[in-house]
């Protein structure tokens, strides 16, 4: 295999950790759905904590995403 | 047809070189002081005429200043108040910023790494001197947090410098990522829409589909517009108060 192809195919590898970061952002607005509508009196007052929760767990899919874009147009 | 990545390219309006740099006046420096002059002057006609009892336009500025200043409060104590100055001036330039850039041949400026990873450094290192300043060398315990049994020192403390060093980078590209993402996918619905429009025919009724998915998705980037502005500033504050508290 040349460097090219296996640079594509090391991009389209890293698209897995994207979709993997999804399953935890997923989770996260979920879980605080289910939360929310348990105890909706408590909900607002957590929403900054939501979206703390969702921008770390996005960061993790934000690396996958930075390794695509270093494969394909760094190296 | 425009391929989805040419909206993003910069291009020089005004030459200028100085020293052999390219200094020159681009179409996004014109977006950035646009930017600037619709934030100068939302606050400045806003306040004009400041009243007691104030009007729909007083209200908007003065409900966008307390919405900061309850984030930076509630996030930072009240040793955050003389940041929250700060703080409004990098949420309102960077909503406006993403917001100005939905428009149609708009530019827009943080769909560059450049721009936000320099707000993003600039961030990082303000951090750290303010840790630096306000604690000295025990700012340094911030790599391990309150309570952590000894013998998982040795894991902890690279993880969280990897995570403290890491911030700047994911700050700066989660900005970034979600304005190029969000608008290269608007272009190539827009595409569809065009392509399917001169195609003809039956084709001409099918365009209706992407035209109505680019109107849900203009929704969409409309919330991430905001979303992302206000994430930026809320972890902004939470770095901010790593540094000024130390241990939260």
């Amino acid at each position: 295999m040349d460097a090219a192809a296996a640079q594509l195919l090391g991009a389209g590898m890293a698209a897995i950790g994207i979709g993997m970061a999804a399953i935890g952002v997923g989770l996260i607005f979920g879980l605080f759905l289910l939360g929310a509508l348990r105890n909706p009196a408590a909900a607002a007052s957590q929403q900054p904590q939501l979206l703390f929760g969702f921008a770390v767990t996005e960061a993790l899919g934000i690396f996958a995403f930075l390794v695509a874009l270093i494969l394909l147009f760094v190296v | 047809m425009a391929g989805p990545l040419e909206q993003f390219e910069i291009q020089p309006l005004y030459p200028i070189e100085v020293a052999g740099y390219d200094l020159s006046f681009t179409n996004a420096s014109a977006w950035m002081i646009f930017a600037l002059l619709v934030t100068w002057g939302f606050l400045f006609f806003g306040m004009r005429k400041s009243e007691l009892v104030p009007g729909r336009w007083q209200s908007a500025v003065e409900g966008l200043y307390e919405f900061v200043h309850g984030m930076v409060d509630t996030n930072i104590g009240p040793k955050g108040k003389k940041y929250v100055p700060f703080i409004f001036s990098l949420f309102i330039f960077i909503l406006i910023a993403n917001l100005a850039g939905l428009f149609p041949y708009a530019f827009t400026v943080t769909s560059h790494i450049a721009v936000t990873f320099a707000f993003a450094a600039f961030i990082f290192f303000m951090c750290v001197l303010i840790g630096l300043a306000k604690h000295g060398f025990r700012f340094f315990s911030l790599f391990l947090p309150a309570g952590t049994p000894w013998f998982l020192w040795i894991l902890v403390i690279p993880i969280e410098m990897i995570s403290f060093l890491s911030r700047p980078i994911t700050l700066s590209v989660r900005l970034f990522a979600n304005m190029t993402a969000g608008h290269i996918l608007l272009k190539i619905f827009i595409g569809f829409v065009v392509s399917l429009g001169v195609a003809g025919g039956i084709w001409s009724v099918v365009g209706i589909l992407p035209f109505a998915m680019t109107v849900a998705l203009f929704g969409l980037e409309l919330i991430v517009a905001v979303v992302q502005a206000y994430v930026f500033a809320l972890l902004t504050t939470v770095y901010l108060n790593d540094s000024i508290n130390l241990h939260h």
